[in-house]
């Protein structure tokens, strides 16, 4: 195919504006963060990181955030894998019907079922618990990660499952020793993607929880911009301390990333 | 596996799964459509209100005007994108430009970041002596330099425009890997008829990449409709006189601040039913391709 040279040119010219525009924000916030916290002197001060981590707290919000996202990851993987395996290899009467019933779970936004959620769970006992923050979002991953894993175990070989049956493996063994291991892509790209979704959840962190030493990243960097006295280059260190464990996730794993995001996107 | 065998075991492994699922998303939803019939404020006991809660998403103007900033959004956080995203692909594509996995995983980039983080960025750089305005100033556009998140006026283009940014690295992403898909021959004819580039990308890039503009418009729609943080973080109590209230901030100010948990619960269904059709349909285009 040949395409003139100018036009070549200005391809590359949109190119760069764009992505100059996308990563602006991101390289301003890096660069306020070591900027001096006194405004108008110059330099070079990444100690604001540790300013912002004391003052702000953020080492128990980045505390709750990981304890949180590793429940609701290892929770929601495994109900998941268990569920997706079930509804991808096994026939039985109404599975199509509980299938679709999860799949439902996909579309229903937080907003609507925070409100409930809070009255609910106020009547138990739970609110300002770690389960408040976990358990409601583990059922909006289990949605999505339920249909995730059915497609991989559809996908997997029959002819692999029908050898391990003759070898007589049962179906629990046929599970964890062999089609599992053959799916650590599909996990990881589930993996993923919900802690990154737990990791960035605002709401449900935001209605659940009042005690501060529960209070996720997000709901922290919120807070810690609340407070009068905040200078902006210690805001944009919190904001860059709560960004950046994702960030690097995707940095390292984008490829799983962006086919997750797009592929789950699509079909769910 | 399409069929696999009939075993009853398989109750007990989709249990688990469906029992945290049901007790803590269906339950609580359907539990939502219930208090939308009533007039409660979270405290005392409810009275019932019948569908008053729904018949009073449009008549109040509060409310009729929180679905209006979701409209205007809409346009923001997907029609823009989807233009802008089309129009880059496609360019990209053409031309073969060296450096398109760095350039897709930038673009891609904002998705990721925890909407808060973006807020809170784009508040310092939309402040009254914010980058933005400085550089306007330096240009000598001193007219365009406002407080853009403080007056009724720019808000809402303000909060969308931040939406736009985040929503274009996605619609780039999905539109190269559909652009990716059409065969190349189509392209070779195109041009042996002759075809300029407008003629080539009306007539061979955007009917074959038909069913990835629904989804993007699909995806981004909902998102816009699902928007909290964002305005939440932005533009706080609703923005300068409620010039940036939208659905989902209503639902959170109503059943938290307000106590209007009823009509609270009423949007949260309405916006549920939105989404849930417009998913539906996104469902019925993307499959319609495999």
């Amino acid at each position: 195919m040949t395409v003139s040279r100018w036009e070549r040119v200005g391809t590359y010219v949109v190119l760069l504006l764009f992505a100059g525009y996308a990563l602006y924000p991101v390289l301003w916030i890096l660069l306020t963060a070591v900027r001096s916290d006194v405004p108008g002197q110059g330099g070079w001060h990444p100690e604001n990181f540790l300013t912002a981590w004391t003052q702000g707290k953020f080492g128990s919000y980045l505390g709750t955030s990981l304890i949180v996202a590793v429940a609701v990851v290892a929770l929601s993987a495994l109900l998941s894998v268990l569920a997706g395996y079930a509804f991808g290899t096994m026939r039985f009467r109404g599975s199509g019907l509980l299938f679709y019933l999860l799949l439902l779970g996909v579309t229903i936004p937080s907003q609507a079922v925070v409100v409930p959620l809070y009255f609910d769970l106020r009547d138990v006992g739970l609110l300002d618990t770690y389960a408040a923050l976990v358990l409601p979002q583990v059922a909006q991953s289990v949605a999505f990660g339920v249909f995730w894993m059915r497609a991989y175990f559809r996908s997997s070989s029959t002819s692999v499952v029908e050898a391990a049956r003759l070898d007589g493996a049962g179906h629990w063994q046929i599970l964890w020793r062999v089609l599992l291991p053959m799916g650590r892509p599909a996990v990881l790209t589930l993996v993923v993607l919900v802690f990154m979704w737990t990791w960035n959840e605002f709401l449900i962190a935001l209605v659940m929880v009042t005690d501060e030493g529960l209070r996720t990243a997000p709901l922290g960097l919120r807070f810690f911009q609340g407070r009068a006295t905040t200078s902006v280059p210690l805001l944009a260190a919190g904001s860059v301390l709560v960004a950046l464990p994702v960030v690097v996730l995707y940095l390292f794993l984008q490829r799983h990333f962006i086919r997750g995001m797009l592929d789950g996107a699509v079909k769910g | 596996m399409a069929a696999g065998e009939p075993r009853r075991v398989g109750y007990l492994y989709v249990l688990p799964a469906l029992a945290v699922y049901v007790a803590f998303l269906l339950f609580p939803l359907l539990h939502s459509a219930w208090i939308s019939l009533f007039d409660w404020d979270g405290l005392t006991l409810g009275t019932w209100a019948g569908l008053d809660n729904y018949f009073t998403l449009f008549a109040e103007a509060g409310l009729r005007a929180a679905f209006g900033h979701a409209l205007v959004l809409i346009v923001f956080f997907s029609i823009l994108p989807v233009c802008l995203g089309l129009v880059l692909a496609s360019a990209l594509h053409r031309s073969r430009v060296r450096g398109l996995g760095f350039f897709r995983t930038v673009v891609f980039l904002p998705q990721v970041i925890a909407m808060v983080v973006v807020a809170v960025a784009w508040q310092q750089i939309l402040a009254p002596d914010g980058p933005l305005n400085s550089a306007l100033r330096a240009l000598g556009l001193d007219a365009f330099a406002f407080n853009w998140l403080g007056e009724e006026s720019t808000a809402l283009i303000a909060v969308g425009l931040v939406g736009t940014w985040v929503q274009t690295g996605l619609t780039v992403v999905l539109f190269l890997a559909g652009i990716g898909r059409i065969s190349g021959d189509l392209y070779e004819a195109a041009r042996l008829d002759g075809a300029g580039v407008l003629r080539e990308f009306r007539s061979v890039t955007l009917p074959a990449l038909r069913p990835d503009i629904a989804v993007a418009l699909t995806l981004t729609v909902i998102s816009s409709l699902r928007t909290f943080d964002l305005v939440y973080v932005m533009t706080p109590l609703g923005g300068p006189g409620e010039s940036t209230t939208v659905p989902a901030y209503e639902i959170y100010h109503r059943a938290f601040q307000s106590g209007q948990v009823g009509s609270a619960a009423a949007i949260g269904i309405t916006l549920t039913v939105l989404v849930f059709a417009l998913s539906a349909v996104v469902l019925r285009l993307a499959g319609g391709r495999r």
